[in-house]
């Protein structure tokens, strides 16, 4: 039998305070509870893509670029614009539409940012003759369903938001 | 480069929050222990200290490393602060270790800490997937556990591991921490307690998965004069290695493995490694440390082994990695109670990261402490009871890690009485 919760889960809500009680004889301080404030933190990066651009202005045309070293030939999935392993200049080049998953996960918790979004599928896609792999979500498949090894085909947001989740993968049969 | 002994620890008791105190006098908690044990040390005779925690996120507090550094007295002696990811006590460990071997101080203080319950969980699990690519990684639902489970997932793939040899890593560490007072989690449960706990992302649930913690350790490392003067039970480190490995898990390459002296080629035909199913981070540090302490085989040599389990399958993984068993045989090697206590070479005796809790840059402190305590044969006087002393250990190892496997450090301790 399942056991039953019996716990509240804490929550930010807290109460505005504006004062506390305060002893009389001051070696009763050490014996005070901490007081516990909330601070909230909010910031609006100005992120810059810098030479990987090309990669999100291809999502946004319905392409995925990833990069390719001129001189020893290994292929990135996920864009490089430097070899990893003898550090020349990669070029763009456009990948297939069609991969395969090479591992994969449903997170049914995740980050605050996308909690609202559980549960989710990750995988990280192979593509033929491409050297390294891909992260990203998959739709349209429960955990009970997804394997490894499956077909999957690129789709794209209709209205770009210029993040790596302008593409996602479903199955492709 | 000189001998470095360790000649003290401490750790404050990890827990979920610390509201009682802020992370100064919590590192001091930990120092004093330290400095109560070897009362021969005093302040003037410390040459300098390293300073480990991993995000400026969770305290809203830059500089964090001066604070203690004030507050535990130690100004105006030479200090930094190291950081990389879980890893960052296994690095802050080493830089101190590298500061007394290079002949630089003869004294130096390595202190961790990290106050995780001033955010709550899932905003906490937000700034750890912070590390992670931001342009690629995090937006697409950045998340630890996602990341590791695609990693066991694959291991699962190519070895046949199964969920309930994953259950068997947290039976065995809670069943170890059940007798140490410096654990957070103290609880009795079986595999199927592990298999049925809530999923997180599959296949790891939340009794596979470390938590998150409020906590400070603190090592005091000396070269071998100072170590006689302040100690008759100093702990030699016999070496140290390190290896890295592409943030991204999709750069991870797909070659050769990295052999240690017992392995050959033909072991590991038609394995592509080290993909995302293995940490190559972990074997170049296990090769390097091996090496240098002239290691050959590590399950023979090694009497035991604490290392970063933030997952199950990351415990299982690092069996690997560490040449306890083959590439592949991670699941066999926890079914056949070789790393239990009492095996031919216990694993997690303290009961590791999954129930002594995680104050990231406190941990890879930690798991020294216990170590030191291990190999002095002191666990009774500092736990309170033997249950966990493993009769004559001579070597162990300690291993942290930071995620998904980019920075590993293995650091090899000796007693040399």
């Amino acid at each position: 039998m399942k056991k039953k919760e019996t716990k509240l889960p804490e929550t930010e809500e807290g109460t505005v305070l504006f004062n506390v009680p305060f002893p009389e004889d001051l070696s009763q301080l050490k014996k005070m509870s901490p007081i516990i404030i909330k601070w909230p933190y909010h910031i609006d990066y100005i992120h810059s893509y810098g030479q990987d651009s090309p990669f999100f202005a291809g999502l946004a045309n319905k392409k995925i670029m990833g990069t390719k070293c001129p001189k020893c030939g290994y292929k990135y999935a996920t864009p490089k614009f430097h070899c990893m392993y003898c550090g020349s200049e990669c070029d763009w080049f456009e990948l297939p539409l069609e991969g395969k998953i090479h591992t994969w996960t449903t997170c049914h918790f995740g980050s605050q940012e996308f909690l609202k979004e559980t549960p989710f599928n990750l995988i990280l896609v192979e593509f033929e003759g491409v050297d390294s792999l891909f992260l990203a979500r998959l739709i349209g498949l429960s955990q009970d369903e997804v394997r490894i090894g499956m077909k999957v085909k690129a789709k794209f947001r209709r209205n770009s938001q210029f993040k790596p989740t302008d593409v996602y993968f479903v199955p492709a049969e | 480069m000189r001998d470095v002994y360790m000649v003290s620890g401490g750790v404050s008791k990890f827990t979920k929050a610390r509201p009682d105190k802020t992370f100064q006098p919590m590192v001091k908690e930990a120092f004093d222990y330290a400095m109560n044990d070897v009362p021969h040390l005093t302040i003037d005779q410390i040459d300098g200290s390293v300073a480990s925690y991993f995000s400026d996120h969770f305290q809203r507090q830059l500089m964090s490393g001066i604070m203690v550094q004030d507050y535990l007295g130690l100004c105006p002696k030479e200090s930094k602060r190291v950081e990389g990811g879980g890893a960052t006590g296994g690095l802050c460990f080493q830089t101190a270790w590298a500061e007394v071997a290079s002949g630089r101080q003869d004294v130096c203080v390595a202190y961790g800490f990290e106050t995780m319950s001033h955010v709550n969980t899932w905003k906490g699990n937000e700034f750890i997937a912070l590390a992670s690519d931001a342009s690629y990684d995090y937006p697409v639902g950045g998340f630890y556990t996602g990341y590791y489970a695609m990693m066991v997932v694959r291991h699962m793939y190519e070895f046949g591991t199964t969920r309930e040899q994953l259950a068997m890593v947290s039976v065995k560490n809670y069943q170890n921490a059940f007798h140490n007072p410096y654990a957070q989690k103290k609880m009795k449960i079986a595999v199927e307690d592990v298999l049925n706990a809530p999923i997180v992302a599959y296949p790891l649930g939340m009794l596979d998965i470390c938590v998150m913690s409020d906590g400070a350790a603190v090592c005091i490392l000396a070269d071998e004069k100072m170590a006689a003067k302040l100690t008759d039970k100093p702990i030699k480190i016999a070496s140290v290695g390190c290896g890295t490995d592409a943030m991204r898990m999709a750069d991870r390459p797909h070659g050769e493995v990295i052999l240690l002296p017992h392995e050959s080629p033909d072991d590991y035909k038609g394995l592509k490694y080290p993909g995302v199913h293995s940490f190559r981070a972990g074997r170049m540090g296990a090769k390097l440390a091996y090496e240098r302490a002239g290691i050959t085989n590590p399950l023979e040599e090694l009497d035991f082994v604490e290392l970063h389990d933030a997952y199950t399958s990351s415990e299982i993984q690092t069996y690997e990695d560490l040449g306890l068993c083959k590439y592949g045989e991670g699941g066999q090697f926890i079914e056949s109670g070789k790393p239990n206590l009492g095996g031919i070479c216990p694993v997690n005796p303290s009961g590791g990261l999954l129930a002594c809790g995680h104050p990231v840059g406190a941990t890879g402190l930690m798991q020294a402490v216990f170590a030191f305590w291990q190999l002095q044969g002191t666990i009774n006087k500092h736990f309170g009871n033997d249950k966990l002393q493993i009769q004559n250990a001579k070597r162990g190892l300690i291993h942290s890690h930071a995620g998904t496997g980019t920075y590993v450090t293995i650091s090899i301790l000796e007693k040399p009485f």
